[in-house]
C-alpha cells in the first residue's frame, strides 16, 4: 500500500506531493459468535525500511468499541487523539449513554472521504469493531472513504493474503468461538509474516465479547525458516 | 434598599467611591440564594454534595444536575444560577480539552483554576455585560493527592480543605470545621456530606430537595465520578437517621 502510491494536492497554486511516511501494513479484523476481534503487527515501516518497532495499532476505543489502523501512523496518531477526545467527552456529558460501533465507523467515512476531497487524505485503513444491539459488527474505511461491512476484513497485503484464508476457514466452520477465530487470526498474521516483506513478527490483539474489550500484546508470531536453506534462485 | 448602589450599581466597569462594584455583589447575592453545596478534600480524595432544590412536584427527578465532570479525573460543583454555570462548564471542559490537545495529559487542576478564574474575572470588568451570578467547586484526584478549589463570581479563587456555598453557608461550614478533613477518607466523607445537607437543610422553607453526590479518589482510581448506588443509599440513610437522632434530642433537652 506505499512506495508508488501518492497524490499530488495543490493549495494556493502551489503543488506538491503527498504520501505516506511511517506506516503500517495489514489490519486483520474477524467476528465470532458473540464478539469480534483485531489483530495487526506493531512495526512501523519506513518506506522498505523496518524503522520502528513498538508501534501499536490497535486501541479500546470504549466498552462497545475497538479499532484498527494501518498506513500513515501520524495520520492514525491524530485521529487516535481526536477519538480519544470524542469518547472523553461523552462521558463528561454521564447520561448513560456511549458511542456504538456503527455511530464511530460511519462519523469515520464522514472524515476519510471529506479529506480526500479536499485531495489531502488521511492515508489510512481503519477497521471498527464492536457489539452493536447485541451482534457482532465489524467494519472498514479506507483513505478514499470507502467503507462495508463484513464478516471478515483484512486491508493491505492483507486482502490478498489473509482474508481468502478467513473466508475458507469460515465456510467450514459457521460459526467460530472466540478460541477459533483467535487461532484463525494468529494463523493469517503467521502467513502474512512469511510472505509480506513490511510485516513483523511482534503483534497485538484487541477482542470485544459482551464481557468487555481485552487488548493483548505484543504476543509472537511462531516461525520457522528450516527450510529457508532450501530456497534456490535469488542469489 | 433605595439607596444602595446610587447610581453606582448599573455597571460592573465602574466603581463606587467607596471602591466597590456593586454589579459583583449582587452577583454573589444570587449565589446566596441557591440550595446549598459543599466540597470536603480528605486524605485520599475529594466529594461533593448538593442540595438541590426542586421547585415543582411536577419536574423529572434527576434534572438539571449541579456536580459536572470536566475531565476524567476532575469535577465542578456549581451554586447559583445553573445556566450561567452550564457556560463555565463548558469554558472549563474547553479549557481542559486545549491543554490536553497540546501537552497530551490532564490538565492540572491549579492551571485549570487559573484558566477559570480569568474567565470569570473578565466578566466583571466591562459595562457590557454581567458577571457570573455562581460560584463553583473544582475537586481532582491528582499524582500528588487531592485538590479543591473554589471560585466566586468576582473571580477569586482559594485552594480548600473543606469549602461550602449557597443558602446555608454559614451552618455547613461550622459542621465541617468540626471534620478532622486531612485524616478521612473518602467513605467517611460521603456520610459527612450527605448528614451535612440534611442538617442545613430548611424545611420550612424549601420543602422538597434532591440530594447529589460525587467524588473523585483513590477508591474511584482516580476518575470524577457519582457516588454508587449502594454508596449513596448508604450515606443518605445515615444522614437521615442522624436527622432522626438530633430531632430526638431536641424534644429532650425541652
Amino acid at each position: 500500500m506505499q512506495g508508488s502510491a501518492k497524490c499530488i494536492v495543490s493549495l494556493d497554486n502551489f503543488n506538491y506531493f503527498r504520501a505516506p511516511i511511517t506506516t503500517g501494513t495489514s489490519v486483520l479484523g474477524i467476528t465470532f459468535d458473540g464478539g469480534v476481534a483485531i489483530a495487526a503487527d506493531i512495526l512501523g515501516s519506513y518506506g522498505s525500511l523496518a524503522r520502528f518497532r513498538d508501534c501499536p495499532r490497535v486501541m479500546k476505543v470504549n466498552d462497545n468499541i475497538i479499532l484498527g489502523a494501518g498506513g500513515d501512523y501520524a495520520d492514525f496518531q491524530y485521529l487516535k487523539d481526536v477519538i480519544e477526545q470524542k469518547i472523553l467527552e461523552e462521558e463528561c456529558l454521564d447520561d448513560g449513554f456511549s458511542l456504538k460501533p456503527r455511530a464511530l465507523h460511519c462519523w469515520l467515512t464522514r472524515v476519510m472521504y471529506n479529506r480526500r476531497s479536499k485531495l489531502d487524505p488521511f492515508w489510512n485503513n481503519f477497521i471498527v469493531g464492536g457489539m452493536q444491539d447485541d451482534e457482532p459488527f465489524l467494519g472498514t474505511v479506507d483513505k478514499l472513504g470507502t467503507a462495508y461491512l463484513d464478516r471478515h476484513i483484512a486491508t493491505g497485503y492483507g486482502a490478498y493474503i489473509a482474508l481468502p484464508l478467513m473466508r475458507e476457514e469460515a465456510e467450514k466452520k459457521p460459526n467460530m468461538t472466540e478460541k477459533d477465530a483467535h487461532k484463525l487470526l494468529v494463523k493469517c498474521l503467521q502467513v502474512l509474516y512469511y510472505r509480506d516483506a513490511r510485516s513483523f513478527p511482534k503483534f497485538q490483539l484487541a477482542t470485544l465479547t459482551r464481557d468487555g474489550v481485552r487488548v493483548e500484546g505484543p504476543l509472537n508470531v511462531e516461525q520457522n525458516w528450516e527450510v529457508a536453506h532450501l530456497v534456490r534462485g535469488y542469489l | 434598599m433605595s439607596s444602595i448602589g446610587t447610581g453606582y450599581d448599573l455597571s460592573a466597569s465602574q466603581f463606587s467611591p467607596d471602591g466597590r462594584v456593586f454589579q459583583v455583589e449582587y452577583a454573589q447575592k444570587a449565589v446566596e440564594n441557591s440550595g446549598t453545596v459543599i466540597g470536603l478534600r480528605g486524605k485520599d480524595g475529594v466529594v461533593f454534595a448538593v442540595e438541590k432544590l426542586v421547585t415543582s412536584k411536577l419536574y423529572e427527578p434527576g434534572a438539571n444536575r449541579r456536580i459536572f465532570n470536566i475531565d476524567k479525573n476532575t469535577g465542578m460543583a456549581v451554586a447559583g444560577l445553573i445556566s450561567d454555570a452550564r457556560q463555565i462548564v463548558e469554558t472549563a471542559r474547553t479549557e481542559a480539552m486545549n491543554y490536553r490537545a497540546q501537552y497530551g495529559s490532564n490538565i492540572p487542576l491549579q492551571f485549570l483554576n487559573e484558566r477559570v478564574s480569568m474567565y470569570m474575572h473578565a466578566y466583571t470588568l466591562y459595562s457590557a455585560v454581567r458577571p457570573f451570578g455562581c460560584s463553583i467547586i473544582l475537586g481532582a484526584y491528582e499524582a500528588d493527592g487531592p485538590v479543591m478549589y473554589m471560585i466566586d463570581p468576582s473571580g477569586v479563587s482559594y485552594g480548600y480543605f473543606g469549602c461550602a456555598v449557597g443558602k446555608a453557608k454559614q451552618a455547613a461550614k461550622t459542621e465541617i470545621e468540626k471534620l478532622k478533613l486531612a485524616d478521612m477518607s473518602c467513605k467517611e466523607l460521603v456520610k459527612e456530606a450527605a448528614r451535612i445537607i440534611y442538617l442545613v437543610h430548611d424545611e420550612l422553607k424549601d420543602k422538597q430537595f434532591e440530594l447529589e453526590l460525587s467524588w473523585v479518589g483513590a477508591d474511584t482510581k482516580g476518575v470524577f465520578q457519582r457516588v454508587p448506588p449502594e454508596v449513596f443509599q448508604e450515606a443518605e440513610k445515615s444522614a437521615k437517621a442522624a436527622m432522626e437522632d438530633e430531632s430526638d434530642s431536641d424534644t429532650e433537652d425541652m
